[in-house]
Order: C-alpha cells, then sequence, then structure tokens
C-alpha cells in the first residue's frame, strides 16, 4: 500500500463526516447503502417465506401490506436510485477523468446527509408503524384512506429527492467540466455516459415527484381535492404525475448499471466495447424516450385508447437502444481474450438476466396482453429482472472490479466466483416462476392466495432463501479481504483507464500530475499482462 | 375449480381470449428466438474466444456501423408488429360495449357487490349466462379497484368519481376467479369472488330462485321521492326544473351552447355536480348530491329515470 493515500489521510470521526473528498463520501453512501440493502432484503425475504403456503401463517395482512411497502420505499429510493452513481460513481467518476475531486465537493456531501436525513424520516415512519400504501402511493388510498405513516414516510422520500438532485447537478457539470485534456467526449469510458443519461434524469424529473408528494400531503392533511373524486380531485392525477417521475426513474435505475457492464466486458475480453458511438447515444436515447411511455403503467385504468396506443408504440421504441446495447455486448466478445474472473462472471450474468427482464418489457408493453398482465406476479418478475437480475448484479460487478482500487485490498477470487454462481442460481429461483404465476394470473400485493398457485410460490420462496444467504456472502468474504486480504497493485486488472494509472487506494488528491489524455478508451493489450489475482 | 399447473395450456374462455392467447404465444416465441440466439452466441464466443484458447483474432471488424443498422432495423421492425398485433386485439377488448344485458358492480373496500337490473343482488359472485355478451357497469365507492378475471384475459380499474363500462362474454360454463388486482388496502387479498357462468336455462332458473327484492328502477323511483328529486324534476312542481321524462338517450342542448348524450355519466355527473353541465333554459338551482347518495343509490336513481323512457344509446 502506498504511503499517503485518502484512508490513511486522517483518523477521526471529523475526518470522515466533514470530508469533502469524494472517496471518502462514497464509502460513507457505501455504508449508508449496505444497510438500507439489507433492510430492504430482510424485508423481501420475510414477504417470500410467508408466501410459501397460500393462507396468512407468519404476518397479519396489516403487517404483509407494511413489509412490501418498506420494501419497495427503501430499496427503490435508498438503494437502486442512489446505488452506483452515488458509491461507485462518487468514488470512481473524478479517477476517470482526471480530475481532483467532483466540481461541488461540498454539494456533494451535503448530497449524503440529505439522504441520510430522508432515510432516517422514512425508517421513522417505518418504526412508528409503516407504511401501507405500496412504494407506488397511489391516490385516494393514500390521502383519504390508509391509517398510516403516509404523510412521514413522503417527507422523507421527499428530502431524498434533493440529495439525487444535487447528485445529477454534480456529475453533469463535473463530466462538462473537469475533463483532463484531451479527454473528448467520445474518449469518455461509455460508464460515463452512462451516468451523464441519468444525471440529467435525475435533475428534470425529481421535482416532478417532490411536487407529486407535496400534493398528497396536502391532500392528507388540509383536505385540499386533488386526488380524491368526493373533494373535486381526479385520481388518475396523480398515476400521470407519479409515472412521469418513476419510469424514467427505472432509466436512472438500470442506466448506471449498463454502463458498468461496458468497463467489465471490454476489460475482461480485451477489447474495446463494440459500436461506441451506438452505446454512447444508446444511453441518451433512452434517457430521452424515457420520458414519453409513463402511460404505459395505465393501460387498464381507463385513460383514453389513443392515449394508451401512443404510450405503447413509445414503450416499444424504447426498448430498440436497450437491444443495440445487448448486441454491441455481445459483438464485444468476438475475438476477444475472455478470462472469467468474477466481475465477468456477474457482466455476463447481467447481460442474460437483463435480456429477459427486456424482453418481457415487451409483453407488457404489447396492449393487449398488458390487460391480462399488469398488476399480476408477471410485472413483478419482469421489473425485479431488471432491477435485481440487471442492476443489483451490475452493482455487484462493479464493486467486484473497482473494489482493489477502492480498498487497497484483494478479495478471494474463489469465494467471489462462487457467491456469483450462487446469486444467478438464487435469482432465477427466485423470480423466474413468478413469470407463470403472472401468466395463470396470481394477482400481486396479495397476502393469501389460491392454494392452485402453491407450487410456483414455494420454488421462487426457496430460491429467495437461496438468494438472501447468497447476498450475505459477499458481506463475509469482502469485509475480511479489508483486513487479511493480499495488498492490490495499482492496475490489477492491467487496464488503459485513468483511474488505473494512479495507486491503490488512490492518494488524497488523485493523481501526482495532471493525466493527459491522448488516446480513445478501452485500449486494452490483448494478453493479460497482469497475473490472474489469487486465481 | 382445478386448474393444470402448466400455465397457458387450459386457454382462455371469452371471445378475446383466444387472441391474446396467440399474441402471448407469438411473444414467447419470439422472444426464445432472440434470446436463444444470444445465448448461443454468447456460449461461443465464450468457449471459442477464452483466454486461454490460442486461436486466430486476427481481422477484428473495424467498420461496426452496418451491424448496428442491420440489428437496430430488425428489432425496430419486429417490435412495430409485435406493436400493431397487440393494439388491434386491445381495441377488441375494449371496445364500447353495446347496450346488452347490464350488471351493476360497485367495488368497495374489500368486496364485490353485483346488482341485477332485476333487483337480485350477490356478494363476491356474478352470475351470467353463457355466450351472451354483457355490459358492466362498475364504481367504485372508495379506492381504486381493479376487476380481474384471468379465465377473460381481462382486466379494467374500478376508479371511483366515474363509471367503467366493459363488456364480458363467456363461452363455456363454470367458476372462474374474480380477484381485485389493484391494491385496496387491509384486506385487499381478500377481495375475491367468483365468476359463475350458466346455461342459459340454468341462468333463468338461477334468477327466478333468487328472491328478487324490488326491481331496481322501483326502488330508484322510491328513492327518487325521498331525497327530493319529485319536489322539482316532478310533474306539475312549481319549480322550473327540466323534466326527466323520455330523457335517457337524448340529446341535452347546454347552456353553454354545447350537446351532451343524457348517458348513465351524464345522469351521474348531473346529480353530483349538477352546476358543471346545466341544460340551456334553466337556472342553475339544483344543490349537489355529493357525499349524500352513495354508489348503490346512484345506480338506483339512474335506473329510475332509465324507465322513465327514451331512446336507449
Amino acid at each position: 500500500m502506498n504511503e499517503d493515500n485518502y484512508l490513511n489521510a486522517g483518523y477521526t470521526l471529523r475526518s470522515w463526516f466533514f470530508t469533502t473528498d469524494h472517496k471518502r463520501i462514497a464509502i460513507l453512501y457505501f455504508a449508508s447503502l449496505i444497510f438500507f440493502f439489507f433492510i430492504g432484503g430482510a424485508a423481501a425475504t420475510l414477504i417470500r417465506i410467508e408466501l410459501a403456503t397460500p393462507q396468512a401463517d407468519l404476518v397479519s395482512s396489516d403487517m404483509y401490506n407494511r413489509l412490501f411497502t418498506m420494501h419497495g420505499v427503501i430499496i427503490v429510493w435508498f438503494f437502486l436510485i442512489p446505488s452506483i452513481p452515488n458509491t461507485l460513481g462518487n468514488f470512481i467518476v473524478p479517477l476517470m477523468i482526471g480530475a481532483r475531486d467532483l466540481a461541488f465537493p461540498r454539494l456533494n456531501l451535503l448530497s449524503w446527509y440529505l439522504f441520510m436525513l430522508g432515510g432516517c424520516v422514512t425508517l421513522f415512519a417505518i418504526a412508528a408503524g409503516g407504511i401501507d400504501t405500496g412504494w407506488t402511493f397511489y391516490t385516494p388510498f393514500s390521502t383519504l384512506y390508509s391509517n398510516s405513516y403516509v404523510a412521514v414516510a413522503v417527507t422523507g422520500v421527499f428530502i431524498a429527492g434533493f440529495s439525487s438532485i444535487l447528485t445529477g447537478l454534480n456529475f453533469i457539470v463535473t463530466i462538462h467540466r473537469l475533463r483532463a485534456p484531451g479527454l473528448t467526449w467520445y474518449r469518455l469510458p461509455l460508464f460515463l455516459w452512462s451516468l451523464y443519461a441519468p444525471s440529467v434524469i435525475l435533475v428534470l424529473a425529481t421535482p416532478v415527484l417532490a411536487i407529486t408528494l407535496v400534493l398528497i400531503v396536502v391532500e392528507r392533511l388540509l383536505g385540499v381535492g386533488f386526488f380524491d373524486p368526493r373533494i373535486g380531485g381526479d385520481p388518475l392525477l396523480f398515476q400521470h404525475l407519479f409515472w412521469f417521475y418513476s419510469h424514467p426513474a427505472v432509466y436512472i435505475m438500470i442506466l448506471p448499471g449498463m454502463g458498468v457492464i461496458n468497463e467489465l466486458i471490454s476489460c475482461f475480453s480485451r477489447k474495446a466495447v463494440f459500436g461506441y458511438k451506438f452505446v454512447a447515444w444508446a444511453s441518451v436515447a433512452i434517457a430521452a424516450l424515457g420520458f414519453l411511455v409513463w402511460g404505459h403503467h395505465m393501460f387498464v385504468s381507463g385513460q383514453s385508447l389513443l392515449a394508451s396506443l401512443v404510450f405503447s408504440f413509445m414503450s416499444f421504441v424504447v426498448a430498440v437502444p436497450s437491444a443495440i446495447k445487448v448486441f454491441n455486448w455481445t459483438a464485444t466478445l468476438h475475438k476477444g481474450s475472455i478470462r472469467f474472473d468474477a466481475p465477468m462472471l456477474y457482466a455476463l450474468a447481467f447481460i442474460g438476466l437483463f435480456t429477459i427482464g427486456g424482453l418481457t418489457g415487451l409483453f407488457l408493453a404489447c396492449l393487449a396482453y398488458d390487460v391480462h398482465a399488469t398488476d399480476t406476479y408477471f410485472v413483478v418478475a419482469h421489473f425485479h429482472y431488471i432491477m435485481v437480475g440487471g442492476m443489483v448484479t451490475a452493482y455487484f460487478g462493479g464493486l467486484h472490479y473497482w473494489w482493489p482500487k477502492i480498498t487497497g485490498r484483494l478479495y478471494s477470487e474463489y469465494w467471489a466466483r462462487t457467491a456469483a454462481v450462487l446469486i444467478f442460481f438464487g435469482f432465477n429461483l427466485t423470480f423466474f416462476p413468478q413469470f407463470i404465476l403472472g401468466a395463470e394470473g396470481m394477482p400481486r400485493r396479495y397476502h393469501v392466495y389460491p392454494p392452485e398457485f402453491q407450487m410456483w410460490n414455494v420454488l421462487s420462496s426457496g430460491g429467495a432463501v437461496i438468494l438472501a444467504a447468497a447476498y450475505l456472502l459477499p458481506l463475509v468474504y469482502l469485509a475480511y479481504s479489508l483486513f487479511f486480504g493480499k495488498r492490490a497493485p495499482a492496475n490489477p486488472w492491467d487496464a488503459p483507464g485513468l483511474e488505473w494509472q494512479t495507486p491503490s487506494p488512490p492518494p488524497e488528491f488523485n493523481f501526482e500530475t495532471q493525466p493527459v489524455v491522448t488516446r480513445p478508451p478501452y485500449q486494452y493489450t490483448p494478453d493479460f499482462r497482469a497475473e490472474p489475482q489469487n486465481a | 375449480m382445478r386448474r393444470e399447473w402448466i400455465p397457458f395450456w387450459h386457454s382462455g374462455l371469452s371471445p378475446h381470449s383466444g387472441d391474446v392467447d396467440l399474441l402471448f404465444i407469438g411473444l414467447l416465441i419470439v422472444s426464445s428466438l432472440v434470446l436463444g440466439l444470444l445465448f448461443f452466441l454468447m456460449a461461443t464466443f465464450c468457449v471459442r474466444y477464452r483466454a486461454s484458447n490460442q486461436i486466430d483474432r486476427g481481422h477484428q471488424t473495424a467498420k461496426s456501423w452496418h451491424w448496428e443498422v442491420g440489428w437496430t432495423a430488425a428489432s425496430f421492425v419486429g417490435f412495430l408488429a409485435l406493436f400493431v398485433w397487440g393494439a388491434e386485439i386491445y381495441f377488441q377488448i375494449y371496445r364500447t360495449p353495446p347496450d346488452e344485458l347490464s350488471v351493476f358492480v360497485v367495488a368497495k373496500q374489500w368486496m364485490w357487490k353485483v346488482q341485477h337490473t332485476g333487483g337480485q343482488s350477490e356478494i363476491n359472485a356474478l352470475h351470467i349466462p353463457v355466450r351472451r355478451s354483457i355490459r358492466l357497469v362498475m364504481a367504485s365507492q372508495d379506492v381504486i379497484h381493479s376487476f380481474f378475471i384471468p379465465a377473460l384475459r381481462l382486466k379494467h380499474d374500478v376508479v371511483p368519481g366515474r363509471y367503467q363500462d366493459l363488456e364480458i362474454e363467456v363461452e363455456k360454463a363454470g367458476h372462474y376467479h374474480l380477484f381485485c388486482a389493484e391494491y385496496c388496502g387491509t384486506e385487499h387479498s381478500g377481495m375475491t369472488g367468483e365468476i359463475v357462468a350458466m346455461e342459459a336455462p340454468d341462468y333463468a332458473a338461477w334468477l327466478a330462485t333468487q328472491t328478487p327484492e324490488t326491481p331496481l328502477a322501483q326502488e330508484g323511483g322510491a328513492l327518487f321521492r325521498e331525497l327530493g328529486c319529485s319536489g322539482c324534476h316532478g310533474t306539475g312542481s312549481k319549480i322550473h326544473a327540466p323534466s326527466l321524462d323520455g330523457l335517457y338517450g337524448r340529446p341535452v342542448p347546454l347552456s353553454d351552447g354545447s350537446t351532451v348524450t343524457a348517458d348513465d355519466k351524464y345522469i351521474r355527473d348531473s346529480i353530483l355536480l349538477p352546476r358543471s353541465q346545466v341544460a340551456a333554459g334553466y337556472e342553475p338551482l339544483m344543490p349537489s348530491f355529493e357525499g349524500k347518495v352513495s354508489e348503490d343509490q346512484l345506480l338506483r336513481l339512474i335506473l329510475y329515470i332509465k324507465s322513465l323512457g327514451g331512446r336507449h344509446p
């Protein structure tokens, strides 16, 4: 380990909690997100255990409703949205572009405090008695009928939204202004394109969510009619406003994951990503088109048939750039020199699971089939393939890939590969049966269900237990590596990216001298010169 | 009802569900082909180009644009076809129902209340004759619910504050699940029932055994007097209010110059929000009955007004 790095620059609590170093803030985010991930995951595990039998046995209906709401709220706003941008992005973006820090280091710290404040308020709502509206807060249930801590939870999400906006803003300005000399837009690693596009969504769409949440609280506490028809409101207005944010939010979650996959696939194939410009602009296209598809959540709500037609069409269109990415990743493998280190296993798993998630998305974009499948387990399975199979898998892949850089330590390759395989297996066992349940017509958010659905539910619950255990594994071996792992070299993957050209872990100000970029990204040597780590 | 484990092998039982099943199979085939091709390529490349395999890696494709254009165009055309296919069936499923046999469905936390026009009512069950198109008029008393019959591949949200029309038809007699598909609170998963489809004679027999209370229209007439509607709208009233005889289905000129048809929705709105659509030539005197009448009562009032004659739309 090099003598002076960001980790030993200070040991006091003050040096962590008042730091403006993007790397330390990333570590703060890592710690917070692990916490939220396991809370949300624990709720999911309880839900799956309850669903192993058709009748209610573990929890009451009220408790069940609180569990799935808590799972959704925590995982969406306090894990998935901040996950890759605020941890890996925070750490890697300045290193990748050869900068000392993000453009606004203090805003970056403020963003973490807002995130934690929002998180604590939401956790308070859960501890005080929970929320039973589902993460979608559909009105008029959430405004006039629910007897739970809706206003508090909504306040928590509202506050966390400002954290998102600040992070998005920071990335946009940083990528525009702080690129190293010679680092033109087309020389940016694709990870940065995939962070830039969702950052724009964060800045544009989050305010709409904030407004919507304020309207919920105003209707709930002051009785001003926005959404409840009894006091002159329109329930569907809420759905339009909510999905105007929440559908683009899906792309906030998945685009950074796609960005990580570019880095992994090219590194472990020792090749530049095939069709760089197409992949880069596909990110922008997804972000832009993602704003025009929100009505596909409302095909059976009674919105006009013409509106449904347009939203269905746009939903098929937005799938095209995703398909482009998948084809380009596959083409990148062609004539590569492929090594199957743990990050690559996650990347390959991502491509498969994301493709299944994307293809089943077409089923749901297809109007007539959506009439049958919406609000059933088919939808649950579909978005978990994107969010967990895609996004969380990419997160783990990126975490393993940059772990040596972040911590200066090497983890056990054997255990990392084992965990990757177990996660893949557990994930599919959990969620594939849910497609079948959905096709059979089992509605989502059901605490008790007709007995004929039990077999697939038992499979799914069994898978969930395996998946939960598999997600605990990295916690163990990564924590172990922090203390007992071998020291990592500066460039364990023999990669040309700027982040690998500085010691591991990086010094406080990232680079000794200002790096200058003279060539496109991904100029890998065909052969791995570095030894496989811990093989 | 016994259902097999294999999901899409017991086919749907409505006139459209065969089309939906075919669409589903089509989607399955297309996605299996895409997925199969992708997995095949990934597996082949991963084996062939694994680092330890000494193989010619020269002549890498430098110019990629024709590949890009190829797979972009192929995806787009494929998606477009699926879009058109799905949209076509969707328009059939949700076409405006003809004024066939109407059944009223009121959804409330956490039950389905069904009213037949003859006065028979049932809870969490809907008896209908087979091979006959039924028009459901649905309303919600409180939050959003969703009327979902998996066997018919049919679903429609029931949003409070408005009526939803839905046409259903069952081809085969039997008992089928009715689910609430939109999360609606504590007992959401208990808000289930069954659709009982019966052969026409059985259905007639069932109707006869149900002690029909008074027909709904008649009950509506009683309400009409009870709530004081007749004081203004009744014959011989001294107050200048539009007569409702023969109103149903007729075009109504409004004070702002436009014209609407006096259908269920118009009558409902006129009771709840009388000032939003004032008939031409009348003062906006009528008080709102918002909060004073339940969905059940509204249905009866509408049926009463309908029974006063008029052209059926």
